[in-house]
């Protein structure tokens, strides 16, 4: 029989039960739904998450911190390191060694520090970080309102809108081009003579010994200029220094010498000068990121990329997507029990058709080929009609996520997206998941004797 | 005209000695027990006897429905009891045409696509399809009745059009099980001309079922009675 008149008779066949092959087909279509729904949100996740990465403009920077500090993530990493305390610490000997390093374009400290703003004779609380002027080019700032820093000195500040209507409810532009003061603590070294030494905490000096080691906070004030405003935190709020609400250039940050969080650790370290928390090494491109990484790492220090993210993003959605797929999978696999049903019982009613066909000629292959061919049908019908319900589904999911995202006054996201491969796959999924549905059946109606199915009407 | 007269290549239906056995709890039904039966080209043989008599297993041996338990069936010098089951879906497709008591046409198909069925399986093309069964259907009188469904015809009017479809694929030999069975004696009686006809323009060699011995000695050229699964007698018609 040719495949024309297998389809054609296949369907007619489909439409004498319309009532009983329809609902097996929605069964079908409500299996190939669920399992493309699911991978769809995997899809549109994953799509999410590369976008937010992409978005963060970090594709080409290395992060670098030293492992004296604390413990990384990566346990294998840190069993196979040196001691911690044997390991360098990460100071400017180390910023200068590693701005050295072929392919590395510039090497930037991460400075976040807390500071009080004072605007209209109102204080308010922010922290505050270094930003270079490569920053510019980060998506961040394509809505900036006002200008980018005149140079990486200058004594300017860029606010994030949600700080500075904080500072003026009513007008936040109107404060761009308006001074502003920073307070902040700032580092001193100890003078040299014990007896010199401000008090940190009111005893008086630690007492003698040249491991003394130690610095004082100040608090100072720096005037600024507001140049401009931004909506969302640079570098998609991916590094120390986005989480900020007051931006200052970077080398500005440096120079006030403002005291962090880890000049605490280093003075409990005692003997070496000033270290910095992170740096962050810009590398002229994108694929030079994993040399510039290695060289790093063979320095000792601990590295971190946006390439080790992507990597092990992808691991975490191919296990997602094959618990999205096992799951979605599940109503398929109930749906073929339906079509099993659906084809045994066919076999049964249409006994005497079967047995007529093959005393007109037909052979037990052109009667499985046909119970194959109706099984497929069922589960191209179904997958067709599966699609058109999984987009609706999609669609809903995405309006209502639309709807969350808004309420909570964010970007509205697609966390659901059908890429066209997945149309196809579950088409096809459905048609062959289908047809090992009707592997028994249609052999069951193969080997139907005629005699006996004629003998008995 | 006796089995043992006529050579196996002259013979349009030959059986060698042919049984078929049916295992029944512990003991064995023989349905046909050894049956020597030689047909010629063109003739048209009736197969007579009471019911159980095995008339209808032997009809099914020589369709190449059922398989010997021993014996051989030889059709145009080939044996059906060595043909793999494709070999013999193809014998059935292109060597012979059935016709059956109770019609057996599918009821959701209009006669025009019953007649075209075997075709479908024979991969006639669809163009062709389509001509012969308009001819076959004229052939039996049913030209202007294409698009009807069998549920739409009379008894009679439906064994034509299973007659229509045995005639589809021009097979050599038209078998032929009770088919006045179901049709009051006028119906049958017209039935039967048109089998007699057709196999004399045709030039097909027709077997037939049946119990009513007046049918056969009017229509058969020679009549076989069959008791207990054996041969008993023949008949020629004068």
């Amino acid at each position: 029989m040719t495949g024309y008149d297998l389809l054609d008779l296949a369907v007619r066949n489909l439409r004498q039960s319309k009532l009983r092959n329809g609902l097996t087909t929605i069964g079908i279509s409500v299996g190939v739904a669920s399992l493309v729904a699911m991978l769809s949100l995997g899809v549109g996740l994953q799509q999410l998450a590369t976008r937010r990465l992409a978005g963060s403009g970090l594709f080409d920077t290395v992060f670098v911190t030293s492992r004296q500090d604390f413990r990384g993530f990566d346990k294998e990493d840190d069993a196979k390191a040196p001691n911690p305390e044997k390991s360098p610490a990460l100071d400017e000997t180390a910023r200068t060694k590693i701005t050295q390093l072929p392919n590395v374009l510039e090497v930037e400290p991460e400075i976040r520090v807390m500071g009080e703003v004072v605007a209209n004779g109102e204080t308010h609380f922010g922290f505050v970080t270094g930003l270079p002027m490569s920053a510019r080019e980060n998506e961040a700032f394509d809505n900036l309102k006002g200008k980018f820093f005149s140079s990486d000195h200058a004594d300017e500040a860029i606010l994030l809108m949600d700080f500075a209507k904080e500072l003026d409810t009513k007008d936040p532009a109107g404060l761009i081009g308006k001074d502003i003061t920073l307070r902040y603590g700032e580092r001193q070294a100890l003078a040299q003579e014990p007896s010199d030494r401000p008090a940190m905490n009111g005893e008086g000096s630690s007492g003698g010994g040249g491991d003394d080691y130690g610095f004082s906070v100040v608090r100072k004030q720096q005037p600024l200029r507001v140049v401009g405003l931004i909506d969302q935190e640079p570098y998609g709020g991916m590094r120390t220094v986005s989480r900020g609400r007051i931006f200052l250039p970077v080398r500005t940050t440096e120079r006030l010498n403002m005291a962090q969080f880890t000049d605490m650790r280093s003075s409990l370290r005692g003997g070496s000068g000033k270290t910095y928390m992170t740096l962050t090494v810009r590398v002229k491109d994108p694929g030079k990121v994993q040399a510039v990484q290695d060289a790093i790492s063979q320095m000792n220090f601990r590295t971190f990329s946006v390439l080790d993210a992507t990597k092990s993003l992808r691991r975490f959605f191919t296990v997602l997507d094959l618990f999205l797929g096992i799951f979605g999978s599940l109503a398929l696999a109930v749906a073929t029990l339906a079509i099993i049903n659906t084809l045994v019982m066919a076999v049964l009613e249409r006994r005497r058709e079967i047995g007529v066909m093959k005393a007109i000629g037909a052979s037990d292959q052109d009667v499985k080929k046909l119970f194959f061919t109706e099984a497929g049908a069922m589960g191209f019908f179904g997958g067709v009609l599966g699609i058109v319900l999984g987009l609706g589904i999609g669609k809903a999911i995405n309006f209502g996520t639309g709807i969350y995202l808004h309420r909570h006054q964010l970007p509205s996201e697609a966390v659901w997206v059908m890429p066209l491969w997945l149309v196809g796959a579950a088409i096809a999924f459905s048609i062959v998941v289908s047809l090992m549905a009707g592997l028994y059946p249609a052999s069951r109606a193969a080997k139907l004797d005629p005699v006996q199915t004629l003998k008995y009407e | 005209m006796s089995a043992t007269q006529v050579s196996a290549t002259t013979c349009a239906v030959r059986t060698e000695n042919v049984t078929r056995h049916y295992p029944m709890g512990e003991g064995l039904i023989r349905a046909v027990d050894g049956v020597s039966l030689a047909i010629d080209p063109g003739e048209f043989v009736a197969l007579l006897g009471q019911s159980g008599s095995g008339k209808s297993t032997l009809l099914n041996l020589i369709a190449g429905l059922d398989r010997p338990t021993s014996g051989s069936v030889l059709v145009s010098g080939r044996d059906l009891a060595k043909m793999s089951s494709e070999e013999l879906a193809r014998y059935r497709r292109n060597d012979v045409g059935m016709v059956f008591q109770s019609f057996h046409l599918i009821a959701s198909m209009t006669i025009t696509e019953n007649v075209e069925l075997p075709m479908r399986f024979a991969e006639v093309e669809r163009a062709e399809r389509a001509q012969r069964s308009r001819e076959a259907l004229e052939r039996v009188g049913l030209g202007k009745r294409l698009d009807h469904r069998p549920s739409q015809l009379s008894g009679g009017e439906q064994q034509r059009v299973s007659l229509a479809r045995a005639l589809a694929n021009r097979p050599r030999l038209l078998l032929a099980d009770e088919p006045t069975g179901n049709l009051d004696s006028r119906t049958g009686e017209d039935i039967l001309n048109l089998i007699r006809d057709l196999s004399l323009s045709l030039g097909m060699t027709v077997i037939m079922v049946t119990h009513e011995r007046a049918i056969a000695e009017r229509f058969a050229q020679r009549s076989v009675f069959l008791a207990d699964g054996k041969l008993v007698s023949e008949e020629v018609r004068a």
